[in-house]
Order: structure tokens, then C-alpha cells, then sequence
């Protein structure tokens, strides 16, 4: 790490990011939710809509009646009923998808805001490291800068080119510098290819390498990763977890990339086997001028890897900035939770700790609450935080923060009065 | 240790082995510990240490076959629960030592509503009425902290989310007021900060009622602010055992060492990680002498023919290593950590 540092601080601040993404958003659309649609129409409409059902379903019972024999009175009565229920909730049900469809729209559908408006920019041969808990986001902010989940809007600049509207066959060349390691060890490697064979298809896929160059160089890239080359034989279930996101590793390095997603790539592994794969990705990261954007939920972890944090709560970036600055000064209060609910591995340090324990869940991406998304848990909200989405300011240097309660000039939330938001002007003007 | 009645549960030379087509696995090999009344002993440990099957030998959850029980005895409030009768065990099981799992989705039975499900244990255990039995399912949903317990105890567990399953598990466990609860990998499954507040619920319901505690974890931040007593674990056997404190201060373990320097400090910047090199052993086909020698940085020849002794270092403190008074007086770094190697 600290030779990444030193390149860090060597190279002037002013060169161009590695990748820049502005405004990256990738909805999932669940289809339309037609009951909560319809009570998105017009009243007269809702009304009106009940009232041809209603008709039409008396019509049909109407009809039965016409058509039975009127002495048979009472299974006339029960028939016709019957008919005129079907046929009207029928009638109703269908029209209700029709309308809503027609005039709600869009507006009528679930959709999960799985990434809401993040803008960020890796620099080169940095590691960035984003964490939040489980269902945030963070995955598929990860997915979405490769392309692996198409995003919805934004743009995500790298070597001059928007990836976001590149087409499917240019993209194609350029994941060639673009590689993931995936979270799964187990479900991320085809049982049934070699170890051999799954390094050597992306330098076959890319053309980089034929027969025993190809093989050369899949022998040299095991033994970079720490495997004995005599493994390329072997089947995957052969492997223990930590070996196989070795050869996951290998196989993201065989094209030789810029830029590598780590998506959560230690969480599968036992505690002292995810120590050897972090000082593998920080030692070739090293060997190789890597830029990494490390996905995890691990707050210890990424303290240890990352040179910058980003910290996403349901969608969108809440905090960015140096490890070292957001451990030890946090300063929106989610981060501030996050950080004093790492357990520390130290019973003198636990014992003496004060950990903020945050209420409730995280709520759901499907419909996130309004304005500050954090506010629903937040031990220090304020009226204003339930209208204002908060931009992310910053606060210190480089250090940003999407807080209305902080400002520049006040940035400790503890010592703000009660009630005051001194953000808020700041936030009202960007929105 | 001075007087027999403090100690709630004692483990004497526990054996747990499960014949498989690969031959014997000792998944647990001899081991033995105590639990006073109102402590918390951590059982800490990789996958496939033991752990687990520790616990579940306690509760006589082990399937047999291919399982069985070799050898030991696990004396709970003075009578041994492995000759006890299978009725008997279960009047023990659930009533006096109740358990939380990892996952609490799958130890849930989604067919039926929470109530139901709390009741029937009470029913059974304390036999209560109906109309009791409901009332205090609703009781204990609201001593393990859920919001409108009244309406939530008539849901079902998908209705859920992760933590408060896990919070519904709790008030499960401790319905019969049990005075052993084990806690296997309780918060492994959830996120950090709703894993903080599981752990300050079962801290202060421990202290509400007294109950001892086994919580199992891989975790050793976990234990470090929740434990009285730690026992570490690798392939089947203890390789440290001490008071929590003294452990963290001053280990007396190769393994353990490596264990704790190989988490990152989240209060610190650290330089390289150490890392403990190597695979966990396959617990079926162990080596002769120490089964952690291979990754050993301290390990000489004899730690790859002879088996070690169990060293005693303090009062409590106690090691599994040829070397374990030296590695004890060695407070300083291991050896091996300038050379860290990629393998």
C-alpha cells in the first residue's frame, strides 16, 4: 500500500480520472403494480370504471336470466348472480390493467432504484473502496460500470469514451482493460472446464495468445497468483474457496486489464485465507499498476485495502472520502453507525467503545423514502430531511458528505443545534 | 473451578466422529472445557474446526449415523446429558439449553405464523394454555425489541427481514427462560449494523436474566467485547483456551497469533496483512504431529511427528503447541511476519 501511496502523491493531482462516472443510474423495472396504479387515477376515472364494470356484470346476469326458465327461480337467482359477479370482476380487472397502463404509465411500475444518481471518479492506480450493507447497490454500481447490468442513465467516462452508450461489440473491446473477480468462488468458475481452459479463454476470446504461448502464459499467470502450475489440469470442485478465487483472479488478470472490479472477493472465505487474497490483489496491484474498485460490506477489510472510501446507502453515495479521514473522523451519521458497529478485535478497545445502534432496517429500494434516504433512521433528522435529497458537498477537503445538517464551516453534526441544518442552503440551491 | 456447583456446563473429553466413505472424521477430537453460571464462553474457529459439531453434540443434535459420539461426557448441571434417554434429553433440549442458528430462514418453518410457532415451546415446555402461551409470545417479542409485537406475532417469517428473524429466533430461544443459551454463528448472516444491535440484545438479555452463553463464531472481533472466556479450535481440537482478556493481551498459541494478526484493525492503518499461509487441514486425513505444523511458523521437526502437549500457562490459560511457553513469553511479533509469502 504504501508504494501505492507514494505514486499517488508523486503524480500531479490534476491528471485525468481512470474512470469517471456522472450521474449513473440503473433502475430495475419490476412491471407495472396495477393496484397501486389505479389509485394513481383520476377519482371520476376510478369511479366511472367501477360503474361499467358493475353494468356490464349486470348485463351479463341479466341475460341468464332471460335465457333460463323463469320457474326454476331460485337457480336462476344463484346462476345469474353468479355470472354477473364473474363477468363483472372480470371486466373490472381487465379494464383496471388497460387504464392504468394507458394513463398511468411508467408511474404505475416497481421499480427498484438499485443505483440513483452516483457520480464518482476513480483515479489510476488507486483502490476505491465501496462498502454498505446488503441491498444497496453497491454489486450493481459495480455491474453497471461494466456493463454487466444495463444502466438507465448517466455516464461512465473511461479513456474518452462513455461506456454507458457504447455498443454491444465496442464494449466488447474494451472489457478487454475492464475485468471483475467475483464475489462466489464456487458459482464463478464452469465446473466443467479446466482450470487451464478457464484462464486461457479470455486470451483466446481476445486473441492475445494461441497454443502453447497460450499455455505458457496461463502457467505463468497461476504461479502469479500463488497455484502451482501443475493445477491447470484440474476441475474447479478440486479447490478449496480460497484457491478458487485465485483462479478467478487469474483469469481477470490474463488480459492484462486496467481496471478491476473486486466484487465482495473475500466474504466467501474463511478469516485466514481472506488475508492471503488481500495481500495477493495489494501485491499485484503493485506489480501491475492495477486501479481496483473493491466492493464490500467488510468495513475492516476495506479500510485495509482502499486508499479512498465510498460509503452507498440505498442507491446513492452518502460519503467519500480518504480510509484514513472516514475512519477516523465520520461524518454523516449513517457512516458514523457503520464505522462504531465494526467489532474490533480488541476486548480493552470493545469494553470501552460507545456504538451507536441504529433503529429499524434498511428500507426497501422499491419506493425509498423521500428526501434524505438515511432520514427514517437517522438519530439526528430534522423536518428538512424528509423534502431535501442532500447533494454530496464538500465538506473537507476532499472529503464529501450528503448531509443538509453540516457544512463547511460546521461539520461536526454533535455540536450543531438542535434543529438547525446549515446545509440546507446549499442543498435547496442544487436541487 | 474451585466449587462444582458454579460450573453450569462441563465438557470432558468429547469425541465426535462421523464415518464417512473417505474413512473415520474426528470432527471433534477430545475436548474439554467448563462454562460457569452467567459466563459467556467464545468458541472461535474456521469452517470445519469443529465448532459446530461441538454444539451440536452438546444438544445431542448429532444425525447417527454416519455421527456418533465416541467418548466424553457433557455433564450439564450435574447429570450427564449422554446417558440420558432420548425423552429425557428432550425435556432438556429447548426448555433448559436453547439454541440460535446462523440462519434464521431456514430455522424457521415458513408454513406457519410466528405465534405458532413460539407457542408450541411453550406449550410443550412450561404447558401453557392457549391464551397464555399467546400472550407471552407476544411478551417476548417485545423484551427482544419488535415494534407492534401484538400484530407482528401473527406473521409469517417471510414477512420478516434478516434481522428481526433473527431477533424473532431469539425470543424463541429464551421463551422457557432457558439457563444455556448457544449462539452458533448468530450475526454471520447479517448486516453490521443490525448485527450491532443483535449483539447489544443478547448482552443485555443476558444480563436481564442470567442466562451462560456459548456463542460460536469465526469472528474474533465479536468475542473480543462479548466473551468472559475464549476457546480456540482447529481441526478438532482446542488449541488455546483462556480468559478473553488475557488471550487478546498475551496468546500463547501459534495458530491463535496468526489469528488475530491476520484481521485487520479497523482503528489502524496497517502495512501488509499478516496472513497465515496454507489451507485449513482435511480434517479425514490429518498429519501425524500437529495438524496446524504445515502453516506453522514456529514449527520444527517434531511438530510434524509428535502430537503436542496441552501446556498450562496460567491459571486458566491453557495451549495445544510443543513451543506454547515459548511462543506465551514471546510477546512480540511471530517470526514469520517479514517474509509473507503469496502461498
Amino acid at each position: 500500500m504504501s508504494t501505492t501511496d507514494l505514486q499517488l502523491a508523486n503524480e500531479p493531482q490534476i491528471s485525468a480520472p481512470l474512470i469517471s462516472i456522472r450521474d449513473l443510474k440503473l433502475h430495475f423495472d419490476l412491471g407495472p403494480d396495477v393496484r397501486a396504479g389505479f389509485r394513481k387515477l383520476p377519482s371520476w376515472m376510478q369511479i366511472a370504471l367501477f360503474l361499467v364494470s358493475v353494468f356490464l356484470g349486470g348485463l351479463a346476469g341479466m341475460g341468464i336470466v332471460a335465457m333460463l326458465d323463469r320457474r326454476e327461480l331460485f337457480i336462476t337467482l344463484v346462476l345469474s348472480s353468479v355470472v354477473a359477479l364473474v363477468v363483472g370482476s372480470l371486466v373490472f380487472y381487465f379494464l383496471r390493467a388497460v387504464m392504468v397502463r394507458l394513463v398511468v404509465g411508467k408511474a404505475a411500475h416497481s421499480i427498484v432504484k438499485a443505483v440513483d444518481g452516483v457520480s464518482i471518479d476513480i483515479q489510476r492506480g488507486e483502490t476505491l473502496g465501496l462498502v454498505g450493507e446488503s441491498g444497496c447497490g453497491k454489486s450493481t454500481l459495480g455491474r453497471a460500470i461494466l456493463r454487466l447490468n444495463e444502466p438507465t442513465s448517466g455516464t461512465v467516462f473511461y479513456a474518452d469514451r462513455d461506456l454507458a452508450h457504447l455498443s454491444q461489440r465496442e464494449m466488447r473491446d474494451h472489457r478487454r482493460h475492464l475485468q471483475i473477480v467475483f464475489q462466489d468462488p464456487y458459482a464463478s468458475l464452469n465446473p466443467r472446464m479446466t482450470v487451464g481452459q478457464i484462464v486461457r479463454e479470455p486470451l483466446e476470446t481476445f486473441k492475445l495468445a494461441k497454443g502453447s504461448a497460450a499455455e505458457q502464459r496461463v502457467q505463468q499467470l497461476l504461479e502469479t497468483v500463488g497455484l502451482s502450475k501443475r493445477f491447470s489440469k484440474r476441475y474447479p470442485h478440486e479447490f478449496s474457496g480460497g484457491q478458487r478465487q485465485r483462479i478467478g483472479i487469474a483469469r481477470a488478470l490474463a488480459v492484462d486489464p486496467e481496471f478491476i472490479v473486486a466484487d465482495e472477493p473475500i466474504s466467501a472465505l474463511d478469516v485466514s485465507i481472506q488475508a492471503q487474497i488481500m495481500n495477493l490483489l495489494q501485491r499485484l496491484q503493485r506489480d501491475k499498476n492495477l486501479t481496483y474498485l473493491f466492493i464490500s460490506h467488510d468495513l475492516r477489510a476495506i479500510r485495509h485495502v482502499s486508499d479512498r472510501i465510498a460509503v452507498m446507502y440505498l442507491g446513492k453515495l452518502v460519503e467519500v472520502g480518504a480510509a484514513n479521514a472516514i475512519y477516523a473522523e465520520p461524518l454523516m451519521p449513517y457512516t458514523k453507525a457503520l464505522i462504531s458497529a465494526v467489532p474490533v478485535p480488541d476486548p480493552q478497545i470493545e469494553l470501552s467503545r460507545r456504538r451507536i445502534v441504529l433503529e429499524g432496517d434498511v428500507p426497501s429500494p422499491i419506493n425509498p423514502p423521500a428526501g434524505c434516504r438515511f432520514h427514517t433512521r437517522c438519530p439526528y433528522r430534522i423536518e428538512a430531511c424528509e423534502q431535501v435529497v442532500p447533494p454530496l458537498v464538500e465538506i473537507k477537503p476532499a472529503h464529501f458528505v450528503a448531509c443538509i445538517r453540516i457544512s463547511p464551516d460546521q461539520p461536526n453534526i454533535e455540536s450543531i443545534a438542535p434543529g438547525e441544518a446549515p446545509g440546507l442552503a446549499a442543498a435547496s440551491a442544487i436541487n | 473451578m474451585t466449587d462444582a456447583n458454579d460450573n453450569l456446563l462441563e465438557v470432558r473429553d468429547l469425541r465426535t466422529y462421523f464415518d464417512t466413505d473417505d474413512g473415520e472424521v474426528r470432527a471433534v477430537d477430545g475436548i474439554s472445557f467448563t462454562l460457569k453460571r452467567g459466563e459467556t464462553l467464545g468458541i472461535v474457529g474456521e469452517s470445519g474446526s469443529g465448532k459446530s459439531v461441538t454444539n451440536l453434540s452438546i444438544i445431542r443434535l448429532i444425525p447417527v449415523p454416519p455421527g456418533r459420539i465416541a467418548s466424553g461426557e457433557i455433564v450439564f448441571d450435574g447429570v450427564d446429558l449422554l446417558s440420558l434417554k432420548e425423552e429425557e434429553i428432550r425435556k432438556v433440549r429447548g426448555r433448559r439449553i436453547a439454541m440460535i442458528f446462523q440462519d434464521p430462514m431456514t430455522s424457521l418453518n415458513p408454513f406457519m405464523k410466528i405465534s405458532r410457532q413460539i407457542m408450541e415451546i411453550t406449550r410443550l415446555h412450561l404447558g401453557h394454555s392457549k391464551t397464555e402461551a399467546y400472550e407471552h409470545a407476544i411478551e417476548m417479542l417485545k423484551t427482544v425489541g419488535i415494534p407492534d409485537a401484538r400484530t407482528r406475532v401473527d406473521n409469517y417469517p417471510h414477512e420478516f427481514s434478516g434481522g428481526m428473524r433473527q431477533r424473532v429466533m431469539i425470543a424463541m430461544a429464551l421463551s422457557c427462560q432457558p439457563e444455556l443459551l448457544i449462539a452458533d454463528e448468530p450475526t454471520t448472516a447479517l448486516d453490521v449494523t443490525i448485527q450491532a444491535q443483535i449483539l447489544e440484545l443478547i448482552k443485555t438479555l443476558k444480563q436481564a436474566t442470567g442466562t451462560s452463553v456459548i456463542l460460536i463464531t469465526h469472528d474474533l472481533g465479536v468475542v473480543a467485547g462479548m466473551t468472559d472466556h475464549l476457546v480456540v479450535m482447529y481441526a478438532g481440537k482446542i488449541f488455546e483456551q483462556a480468559p478473553t482478556a488475557e488471550l487478546f493481551a498475551q496468546s500463547g498459541n501459534p495458530y491463535t497469533k496468526g489469528l488475530l494478526r491476520s484481521v485487520p484493525d479497523p482503528l489502524k492503518e496497517q502495512d501488509e496483512l499478516y496472513q497465515i499461509p496454507g489451507l485449513p487441514p482435511d480434517v479425514a486425513h490429518l498429519p501425524p504431529g500437529c495438524p496446524f505444523a504445515p502453516r506453522c511458523y514456529r514449527a520444527e521437526e517434531i511438530c510434524t511427528r509428535e502430537f503436542p502437549p496441552f501446556v498450562q500457562l496460567a491459571a486458566d490459560h491453557f495451549s495445544l503447541c510443543h513451543f506454547a511457553a515459548e511462543v506465551f513469553a514471546d510477546s512480540g511479533e511471530p517470526a514469520a511476519a517479514e517474509q509473507v509469502t503469496a502461498r
